[in-house]
């Protein structure tokens, strides 16, 4: 059935993006998305899929053209990172708000200023109200198969949402790791052949698209959208079983990793989340009550569910790999903490920030993290502050601008 | 092309009722434009006066298909809708032969939409993209654009005591798309409707990228009763403010030469946004107008192998 090979999370993309063969790639070049639509113009150029290639001037006109595209009833995808990412922004709301199934890999990249082309998740974070679903892989196995899930969960009929499949740039857009891909035939039977429900191009019935709402309509028009989030809840339940059937790999909102009797639990998404495994697995031999909960899905998020695992659990510790700037902790942490208020026990919640700008993460960060855990258990009490995992204290003084 | 009593009798692409100034000749612009095309047609269009006054949901004024998508992306926009034809086309989904055209102000295309035009057009894409000109950001509250006149009032340009009006000439954006070497490029008005006609003709005919700059004045910013709009869209070629003239692949050709070239206060007297003008310690900006249109429009004469 399958083959097992060697790839980079970009060519693992490229290769799912194959075999989608949407009817139109829309692309601009930013690093680490690059080598991706290197690898798809190959297939384009040898002619191995069918796609109209559509070389714009800027993101903002890929994810305009993206949206012309799927309006026009083409099954139409682009890909981006960072500062595309945040080119793209007002049109991400208008293709969420024109429910159009548009497929996005995203590679996270840190966001300008200042200047830099490593991991974290700014960009896809700061995007995170955009009405975009947000799936997010741990490694290149995992890119390849939620950029295959993801044409479902779009296109399905209630849902009709576009998806961000985020990845980590470099840690898993440039690294070689051994993936497990469909055949052609068993993939293209999964994703299916496209029955869009908008059709620009049928001049027989004409439709009006991106009208203008005034007050008396658009506010239905948005809970209607916040509905297919709900919606998409199920579906992606729904895709994920129906994916393991093809291949024996399963998936859900999240991971649960050695979370049986956890009483202490790192959250954190990404390819932060093979580390934290690794920690895990040793404090465990150690005898130590400790788990891990990767999260896969952020748009929607799985407040209900997670609140559920994480019950049992007495502290966890969120693992954010971006800032929100002012709050009281990162993204990730503001979700957790709230699915977690409605405890009868309380649950003490901490919020680190780690890994801005490609920092790397180390076992020792995380057994740290473990650490704390047990010490707040111990007081019974969190200090709300956010931890800044790994950044240099005698630094935090260094001049913004270079002073010749 | 048809005459007066075919166009009348022809169905209306875009209807009656939406709600459109009393006058509008933007919008006489987009209408006659789409009587002017054979083909079933797929339109996109930029946010501003056009799309808002003609899309409010439930209703639309809109008999074929529509998109809007923002203010600076028609083109890319429809630059997408295209590629999606040629995909559907290509895997047999789609036979009918249609054109794509994409609307624009002149707001959403001289200034906010530029880049996204000029990568359009370089990449060739098969659509007729028109610029219904009107000088001005008016769907905001009629603010300059760069493609307001030198001298005119606007909301963001008002006479005051040291400045007075626009400062800045306005920019050449036909010249700018005819530097893309598009097999057609042109400038008319809606005035000179016949012109104008022929030049959308002629335009939607070809398979390639394709560009119209159409001047189509607008009674609330340019400030003049309701019914004077053709008059004023005419006069601006009788003073050479805004030649009509057309270019294949740069090759620039005259469609109308004025009998005798009126002076351009002919034009602004017209119009209450230069009113200010004319109080007589401001004619100097009235003869440096005047001073810059002779220059393109010499410049333009020998471009078009005319005698100036
Ligand atoms: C990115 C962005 N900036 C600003 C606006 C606000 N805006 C909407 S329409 C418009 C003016 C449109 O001017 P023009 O293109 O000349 O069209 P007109 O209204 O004159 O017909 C502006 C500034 C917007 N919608 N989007
Ligand atoms: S403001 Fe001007 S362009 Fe807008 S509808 Fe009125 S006349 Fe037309
Ligand atoms: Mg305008």
């Amino acid at each position: 059935m399958g083959k097992r090979v060697a790839m980079t999370g970009n060519d693992a993309a490229a290769e799912a993006m194959r075999q989608i063969d949407p009817d139109v790639v829309a692309a601009y070049p930013i690093t680490p998305q690059t080598e991706l639509m290197h690898k798809f113009a190959e297939y384009v150029a040898d002619g191995k899929v069918s796609t109209e290639f559509v070389l714009v001037e800027s993101e903002h006109s890929a994810m305009s053209a993206t949206v012309g595209a799927s309006t026009a009833g083409a099954r139409a995808m682009t890909a981006t990172s960072s500062q595309g990412l945040a080119l793209m922004f007002e049109i991400l709301h208008i293709a969420s708000g024109l429910r159009l199934p548009i497929v996005m890999p995203m590679v996270n990249r840190a966001l300008s200023a200042p200047l830099n082309i490593h991991c974290d998740h700014s960009d896809s974070m700061s995007c995170r109200d955009t009405g975009w679903l947000q799936l997010y892989a741990e490694n290149t196995q995992e890119v390849y198969d939620n950029i295959l899930m993801a044409v479902r969960i779009a296109e399905h009929p209630e849902v009709l949402l576009p998806v961000m499949i985020c990845y980590d740039g470099f840690i898993i857009s440039h690294t070689m790791e051994a993936v497990e891909i469909l055949d052609d035939e068993t993939a293209k039977r999964f994703v299916g052949e496209y029955q869009p429900k908008l059709q620009l191009l049928d001049v027989e019935r004409p439709v009006t698209v991106g009208a203008l709402y005034l007050p008396d309509h658009y506010f239905e028009a948005k809970v209607q959208q916040a509905r297919a989030h709900q919606t998409a809840f199920t579906v992606i339940q729904e895709i994920a079983q129906e994916f393991t059937k093809l291949c024996g790999r399963s998936y859900d909102y999240f991971e649960s990793y050695r979370m049986e009797d956890a009483e202490r639990a790192i959250i954190v998404l990404g390819s932060a989340a093979g580390t934290a495994k690794e920690v895990v697995d040793r404090l465990r031999s150690a005898g130590e009550r400790v788990g891990l909960i990767k999260l896969r899905v952020f748009r929607p998020f799985p407040h209900h569910e997670l609140a559920k695992a994480l019950g049992r659990t007495r502290a966890v510790a969120v693992l954010d790999r971006s800032i929100a700037f002012g709050s009281i902790g990162g993204p990730v942490y503001l979700e957790v903490r709230s699915a977690l208020l409605d405890q009868r026990e309380r649950v003490l919640v901490l919020n680190y920030v780690y890994g801005l700008g490609g920092r790397d993460i180390f076992c020792e960060d995380i057994g740290s993290v473990y650490e704390d855990l047990r010490r707040v258990i111990e007081m019974g009490s969190t200090e709300t502050e956010t931890i800044y995992l790994g950044v240099r204290q005698e630094k935090l003084e260094q001049p913004v601008h270079i002073e010749v | 092309m048809s005459g007066l009593r075919e166009y009348m009798a022809q169905e209306e692409r875009i209807t009656g009722g939406h709600r459109a100034c009393t006058g509008c000749l933007p919008m006489v612009s987009l209408k006659q434009a789409l009587m002017n095309i054979k083909d079933p047609v797929v339109v996109g269009i930029a946010t501003g006066c056009m799309e808002v006054v003609s899309t409010i949901y439930p209703y639309t004024a809109w008999n074929v298909p529509l998109i809007h998508n923002a203010f600076e992306n028609a083109a890319a926009t429809v630059s997408g809708v295209e590629a999606a034809y040629n995909a559907l086309r290509r895997k047999g989904k789609i036979a009918k032969k249609i054109k794509l055209v994409a609307f624009g102000g002149d707001g959403g295309t001289y200034d906010i939409g530029l880049q996204s035009l000029s990568g359009a057009m370089e990449r060739g894409h098969n659509m007729l993209y028109i610029c219904y000109n009107n000088e001005g950001y008016m769907n905001t509250g009629i603010q300059r654009s760069s493609a307001t006149t030198m001298g005119a009032w606007t909301s963001t340009s008002p006479d005051g005591a040291v400045k007075l009006g626009k400062q800045q000439l306005q920019k050449n954006l036909t010249e700018i798309m005819i530097a893309h070497d598009l097999p057609y490029a042109a400038q008319a008005d809606i005035g000179h409707w016949k012109d104008y006609m022929k030049k959308v003709e002629k335009a939607a005919a070809i398979d390639g990228p394709t560009f119209i700059n159409v001047l189509s004045p607008c009674t609330l910013g340019w400030k003049f009763p309701a019914e004077d709009g053709m008059s004023i869209a005419q006069m601006a070629a009788e003073t050479c403010i805004w030649p009509l003239y057309e270019a294949e692949h740069g090759y620039r050709k005259l469609t109308y030469k004025p009998r005798e070239k009126k002076p351009v206060r002919e034009w602004l007297k017209m119009q209450g946004r230069f009113r200010h003008l004319f109080r007589t310690e401001h004619e100097p900006m009235i003869e440096e107008l005047q001073r810059q249109v002779d220059r393109r429009w010499d410049l333009l004469l020998r471009l078009c192998g005319e005698t100036p």
